[in-house]
């Protein structure tokens, strides 16, 4: 999962400098996590009966690819991990009818080599190697993913892009709440802190459905600058339920559904260029970016255009 | 087997028949190390150990105006909490000055800051405890009232009368500034062709050792003996500077480098948080141990480049060069660093540009500045990759403002091979150098015309493709000129001690040391091959100030031109001394004899008469077979220093094949060559891999790495997220060949290999950046070339 470090770079960073600026006695520079207890979970009743006792102090600990960071950095300092890496309940790629259903604690690597995923979610299959290093696939889950909702993450484009449904589970029973409604801002999700990511249910991708995946980096693996997830169906030479979803641009994946639905009923024939024009028009309107460390809102704004030229690029020549 | 000839029979002595001189050994210390047996500085335990962790500076520039740490002593684990005034009769202050840089001035400076804090990341309390943990606990417990005061940041306003002084004793805040001329530049550009100008900014850049720096402080005060475990790359430097400031005896204070994640010259400077260290364990009794995490690292460790530059070249019609002027800017944080100061790298960039072209008119200015960020000193390839950048950055325009090919205005330019001595218009003395065989290997080993026809081919399909030069001379070797004339206790020269062991083996103790480059590798083979043993029987000791010969260590590239020489004249002397006593038990002439392989073989014929372990029981152990008039000496000492210059010069020349996405302004390096000229290469394999870690450093350099600050002075980019470091993905085929002209100042040869990558990639690849946008009507000209830059440039965005 990237976000292991995001923190610092974007909302952590924030942090940081808060802290720094406001909190002039907190001067140091920390390598240690602070003190904690830690239990490893055999149960998810264990798990709510935990978060009931200890609420706000309690963290759940899945992969660790953001939250032992973020503890050795001191940004949290929870007086409790619960461990709930030994939970089976959640782990495992099932399908389920039309839909396939990921288990929260499914590991990105898992996904990554899932024949399930690359026969049934194909943007999802070509979205894994992106995510960050082998090292981190190892360990990261999608429920971590998710859950952070870190704003250059793959894995929330890709849920949003494939109209997905986020079933969250905590003491007080489950509920489902789709992933065009579930991130908010910022590492701000409709996840209340009593609830778990217990699973992402995807529907099935029809097999006439086209798929983009795309991200650009500063580096292979880093953060995206700019990062584009797009479904289009194409039927002859005319596309329909064009989808758009942008990462790395701003707080919280992006759909943009203007931009798609202006586009859909074009044609893919003829001047290609036209097309993309009308398009990039659509999108300067519709998209707001925000800069990060490496790249200016102005570039961001650019790499979307760049990114979107090269998905109906794609689509156009991949028509049937 | 034929009997060796030595030198006498015209062969030198790097030509004897077991010469491992220009072979590719396996390192002796690489399987250890790969093997996880290493022992760096984390990895030492020592009974009773603490453990420190530091309060830093949150603000670029504060007052102290208090310190409460009463609730921090009480935590659990809390041995000891100790501000910068608790320190100051146990650290005396230093001062970052040499007095052979005329007028540099710098304030007095503390282990922890006393009155204000300086610079974000300034160890300002340290925290003493059980663990680093728990003394990472006890420091959110401190408050310290800052008051925070103006800050300084921007280098290019830091002289403007309306801005705030940092130490108003220094009156403002010039660090150091310096002229050089040479010839008559108004003269040159009168009668010039073509000028042509231009202005280069190149970032912040830091070192990032995959060690961190560290170091175990253990006081013993019964004996009043201090052992520093350190991980640094000059121990008698750092001895010297611990025993001075905890005054102890420099014979009572031990410094010991055990294995080194690198160095690249971070790892040799004095810093606040390791002098506090020191001082502690003396007030203590007890081991200390600390050790930076990679946010200290960024934020504490030195940082270098931040240069801006504005340059001028004359050329004639005919593409020579008639005048080269230039003006550098540099920002060094807020104190001169000690004992090296932070007035090398200007005078580096003023003493070095255009070195490696024939012209005589120059002149050069530098300006040190002072400003609230970390402070600035010697890394890897010092100056170079700003002299490098600019001098053929400056090339390049003057090359196409005549309208030549940019190998072919090199070639009417570059000093000749046979023209030296010779001294450069900066007035830097030139040796043995060889720019035009170097540029002619290029030539063929990239196969320039197909690399062109290439581009062309690429340019036609709409890429936008450029090829990119970069001709450059480099310091290495550094003589007591550079450091110790200007009143730094930094040794120039080092010893080798070679010593015969009775079982035939030799064991070598050498002054310069190992940080994971292969020192102790060709230490190794130069002694074999001087002493005449196979390589697996050779031992090498380095970084340990009570049983090295005294030195200073590696930096600067002088471990196989100073290191190396002074090897090779204690292990002829050691082979000399084996052979006087050989010569006696075999009742022959010395002189009828060498040694092969491990044994005493008759010179002529090559027929073995006594192997060296039998000859070394029979000293060690029977000596009463000797005769009475002879005492074998089977330990040989010599020293080496470069007499006469300041350093011992290198060249070569650098290419860069790249791409740059017209949409994305990303660069893809397509290839990169080097043809470099560091005289007798000792062993191919390592000074290959020096060439290729120097080169990706260069490229972190001029397309990634950024130490970033906002408006108020906070370093921004302090992880290994957000500082941009190239990573195997971003990294061409590196392909290396070699000009050997050994250095006349030595008997091996040798010269340094250190600094050649990270001096000459940068240039080489912003040339092939300009080559490729030349089309495009656009350049860049500021490092790090970012894609945000290229698209700029462009006028994408």
């Amino acid at each position: 999962m990237p976000s292991m470090v995001s923190w610092r770079l974007r909302g952590g960073a924030q942090r940081v400098r808060y802290r720094y600026v406001h909190q002039p006695n907190w001067g140091k520079i920390p390598v240690k996590a602070p003190p904690f207890a830690y239990v490893r979970a055999t149960s998810l009743d264990q798990v709510f009966d935990l978060k009931a006792q200890h609420g706000d102090d309690a963290r759940i600990l899945a992969g660790g690819q953001s939250l032992m960071a973020m503890l050795n950095l001191r940004l949290d300092a929870p007086e409790l991990l619960i461990d709930i890496n030994g939970l089976d309940a959640l782990k495992g790629i099932d399908e389920d009818g039309d839909a396939v259903v990921i288990g929260g604690l499914t590991r990105h690597v898992e996904l990554e080599r899932s024949a399930l995923v690359a026969t049934h979610l194909p943007l999802i299959a070509e979205a894994m190697p992106n995510i960050a290093h082998p090292a981190i696939r190892n360990r990261g889950t999608i429920g971590g993913s998710i859950a952070l909702a870190d704003p250059a993450a793959e894995l929330p484009a890709c849920v949003v892009a494939l109209d997905a449904e986020i079933k969250l589970v905590s003491g007080a029973g489950e509920r489902t709440v789709k992933a065009r409604e579930f991130f908010h801002g910022l590492y701000d999700t409709a996840r209340n802190d009593d609830e778990l990511v217990a699973a992402v249910r995807v529907p099935k991708s029809p097999v006439s459905r086209r798929y983009f995946f795309s991200e650009i980096t500063p580096r292979r693996g880093d953060f995206a600058s700019a990062g584009l997830a797009a479904t289009v169906e194409i039927d002859g030479d005319t596309m329909s339920d064009l989808t758009l979803v942008f990462f790395g641009l701003a707080g919280r994946p992006i759909l943009a559904a203007r931009t798609g639905d202006a586009a859909s009923g074009a044609a893919l024939t003829g001047d290609i260029d036209q097309i993309i024009g009308q398009v990039h028009a659509v999108l300067d309107e519709e998209l707001e970016t925000q800069a990060d460390l490496h790249s200016s809102a102005k570039m961001k704004s650019h790499l979307a255009r760049v990114l979107t030229k090269r998905a109906l690029t794609q689509f156009a020549a991949g028509r049937s | 087997m034929t009997a060796p000839d030595n030198n006498e029979g015209g062969l030198s002595v790097l030509d004897r028949p077991n010469s491992y001189i220009g072979r590719t050994v396996p390192r002796p210390n690489a399987k250890r190390l790969i093997a996880g047996r290493g022992t760096f500085v984390d990895d030492i335990k020592l009974p009773r150990m603490l453990h420190l962790a530091f309060l830093r500076s949150p603000y670029a520039h504060a007052k102290i105006e208090g310190i409460d740490s009463d609730e921090a002593k009480s935590m659990p684990g809390v041995i000891g909490v100790f501000t910068g005034k608790d320190l100051i009769d146990h650290c005396t202050s230093w001062q970052g000055v040499l007095t052979h840089l005329a007028g540099l001035k710098s304030a007095p400076q503390s282990a922890l800051a006393v009155e204000k804090a300086s610079w974000q990341g300034e160890a300002v309390v340290a925290v003493v405890a059980t663990s680093r943990a728990l003394a990472e606990d006890a420091i959110e417990h401190i408050i310290v009232d800052f008051k925070d005061l103006p800050v300084v940041l921007d280098m290019e306003t830091a002289l403007d009368p309306a801005t705030p002084v940092i130490h108003p004793e220094l009156g403002d805040n010039l660090t150091w500034t310096r002229e050089v001329v040479g010839g008559d530049v108004e003269a040159a550009f009168s009668n010039a062709t073509h000028i042509v100008e231009e202005t280069f900014r190149f970032s912040r850049h830091t070192g990032v050792t995959l060690e961190p720096r560290g170091l175990v402080a253990d006081f013993d005060p019964v004996e009043r003996k201090m052992t520093v475990y350190h991980s640094g790359q000059a121990p008698h430097m750092m001895q010297a500077i611990f025993a001075k400031h905890v005054d102890l005896p420099e014979a009572d204070v031990r410094v010991i480098c055990k294995d080194i994640g690198g160095s690249f010259g971070i790892k040799v400077h004095t810093y606040g948080d390791e002098m506090a260290t020191v001082a502690i364990a003396k007030i203590l009794g007890r081991p200390v141990k600390f050790i930076a995490d990679r946010v200290e690292s960024f934020t504490a460790d030195i940082h270098s480049r931040d240069h801006k530059v504005t340059a001028r070249m004359a050329v004639d019609a005919e593409g020579k060069i008639l005048g080269y002027e230039l003006d550098d800017l540099t920002g060094v944080g807020p104190y001169s660093m000690y004992p090296r100061t932070s007035a090398i790298e200007a005078n580096q960039v003023i003493s070095l540009s255009g070195g490696q072209y024939d012209f005589e008119n120059y002149r050069a200015k530098a300006t040190v500045v002072y400003q609230n960020k970390a402070m600035m000193c010697q890394y890897r390839a010092v100056g170079h990759p700003i002299a490098t950048a600019v001098s053929e950055g400056m090339a390049d325009l003057a090359a196409a403002a005549t309208g030549l090919d940019p190998l072919e205005f090199r070639r009417r330019n570059l000093v000749a091979d046979d023209a030296y001595p010779k001294t450069s218009a900066a007035g830097a003395p030139m040796d043995d150098l060889s720019h035009h065989a170097c540029l002619d290997k290029m030539v063929t080993m990239m196969d320039y015309d197909a690399v062109r026809a290439d581009r062309t081919a690429a340019r036609a399909q709409g890429k936008i493709r450029g090829i990119g030069f970069a001709s450059f001379i480099e310091v290495g070797s550094p003589s007591p000129l550079f450091y110790g004339t200007g009143g730094a206790r930094i040794s120039a020269q080092d010893g080798a001690t070679l010593r015969l062991e009775p079982q035939g083996t030799v064991t070598v103790s050498i002054g310069v040391t190992e940080q994971g480059q292969g020192t102790e590798a060709i230490i190794a083979q130069i002694a074999a091959t001087a002493v005449g043993v196979a390589i697996e029987n050779v031992r090498v000791k380095t970084g340990d100030t009570d049983n090295s010969p005294y030195g200073g260590g590696t930096w600067g590239s002088r471990g196989a031109g100073i290191g190396g020489e002074a090897t090779l004249q204690a292990g002829k002397v050691l082979r000399q001394n084996i052979l006087h006593v050989a010569g006696a038990v075999l009742q022959t002439g010395p002189d009828t004899l060498d040694i092969l392989d491990g044994a005493v073989v008759d010179k002529q014929g090559g027929a073995e008469r006594i192997t060296l372990a039998d000859l070394g029981a029979q000293v060690h152990f029977r000596t009463g077979e000797l005769p009475n008039d002879l005492q074998p000496e089977f330990v040989a000492t010599q020293h080496y220093r470069v007499k006469g210059q300041p350093f011992v010069l290198t060249n070569g020349i650098q290419a860069s094949y790249l791409d740059i996405d017209p949409e994305t302004g990303g660069v893809t390096l397509l290839k990169h060559w080097v043809v470099e000229d560091c005289g007798t290469v000792i062993n191919p394999q390592l000074v290959d891999e020096q060439i290729r870690g120097g080169v990706v450093q260069g490229i972190g350099g001029v397309l990634f790495e950024e130490c970033l600050y906002d408006e108020d002075g906070n370093f921004i980019s302090a992880t290994m997220a957000d500082y941009l470091v190239p990573m195997a993905a971003e990294m061409p085929d590196i392909e290396i060949a070699h000009v050997e002209t050994p250095t006349s100042t030595s008997e091996l040869g040798a010269k340094g290999a250190g600094e050649a990558g990270t001096g000459g990639a940068p240039a080489a690849i912003m040339n092939a950046v300009n080559d490729a946008l030349a089309p495009h009507k656009a350049r860049v000209t500021t490092h790090p070339i970012t894609p945000e830059r290229v698209l700029r440039a462009l006028g994408v965005i």
